[in-house]
């Protein structure tokens, strides 16, 4: 049975939305993170824009891509 | 902590990983057209009792079943139940035993009756990225370079590899450190080491990475709908290199 990824939550302000539904994030750490949407929020038809406080989810093994599981409002 | 095994109980390990190939290869005869995946889950469970072990994922964490099978655009973690396997389809078939204190864990992605050439394709690349990744558990490798060997034989197909799903070590719990993703650059994380014992499993999609999980908080399916292969081996390291503890009996289509 696969096991999911170790992940590291963190939260953020989205810059800069970018083509493909990516995005570009300003952790409250300090650095930059290229973000996607996670399915659950594409299935349920959230939109994430510039300005928006998100929290995003790093995988362990890339501190610099995440995905973005909440929009806060 | 990675838990190196000895080398008697990697013989341990390997008797459980015979029950899930021997498993796997009896589930392969039962797949066709108008079977159900409780059907498949139902002849899994009493193969794995009569040969004296246990179901592992029966009751782990919750789960409901005994193997989790996932047709088409399903991942992985698939429950089974009342669906009927259809002509054209494709099931991965993910069983764990546990025999004598010690863990085996395997899956195949079988074919139902005759399947386009896509998905001939995604399987017949599942299969080598596994390969691909099985060979590098050697002493002296760092543990990205399983990850790199199963991203590079996955894309160049032009295949895309599922992210935030790893494979893992296993031993006397089915799920040990280290966690092992399927991409990454090579030469990263820990030295690889004579007795360390890992499940590799593969899950990579025809269309993007992207995945969700169900309403049932199990199964898990493809973002895009895109057909989803999963393969996966449980191997030794060894002083020769890698020994696959849960080798198929005879060829799996």
């Amino acid at each position: 049975m696969a096991v999911k990824e170790e992940k590291i939550e963190v939260e953020g302000e989205v810059v800069e939305a970018l083509p493909s539904t990516m995005f570009r994030i300003q952790v409250d750490g300090g650095h930059e993170v290229l973000a996607t949407i996670s399915g659950k929020m594409r299935k349920h038809y959230i939109r994430i824009l510039p300005g928006d406080r998100v929290k995003v989810e790093l995988s362990a093994y890339d501190l610099t891509r995440g995905r973005i599981t909440y929009r806060y409002r | 902590m990675i838990i190196r095994k000895s080398p008697p109980e990697i013989e341990r390990m390997a008797r459980a990983g015979r029950v899930v190939a021997d498993t796997l290869a009896l589930i392969g005869e039962h797949v066709r057209p108008g079977v159900t995946t409780a059907e498949l889950d139902a002849v899994a469970e009493e193969h794995i009792t009569e040969q004296g072990g246990y179901p592992t994922f029966k009751g782990y964490r919750g789960y409901p079943a005994a193997t989790c099978i996932s047709p088409n655009d399903m991942v992985v973690h698939g429950i089974p139940g009342p669906y009927e396997l259809a002509d054209g389809d494709i099931l991965s078939v993910d069983i764990g035993v546990t025999l004598d204190g010690f863990v085996g864990d395997s899956s195949f992605t079988f074919a139902v009756g005759e399947i386009s050439a896509d998905a001939e394709r995604l399987l017949e690349t599942g299969q080598a990225a596994l390969a691909a990744g099985v060979e590098q558990c050697r002493p002296g490798n760092r543990l990205s370079d399983i990850s790199h060997a199963i991203q590079a034989a996955t894309e160049s197909a032009g295949f895309s590899v599922v992210r935030s799903l790893v494979g893992h070590g296993v031993g006397r719990a089915m799920h040990e450190d280290p966690q092992i993703p399927n991409y990454g650059e090579p030469g990263r994380g820990p030295l690889l080491a004579e007795g360390m014992t890992f499940a590799i499993e593969p899950m990579i999609n025809a269309g993007g990475p992207e995945i969700y999980v169900h309403d049932d908080e199990w199964s898990i399916s493809t973002a895009d709908g895109s057909l989803s292969a999963h393969f996966e081996h449980t191997v030794a390291i060894t002083a020769g290199g890698p020994r696959i503890l849960t080798a198929a009996p005879v060829l799996l289509r």
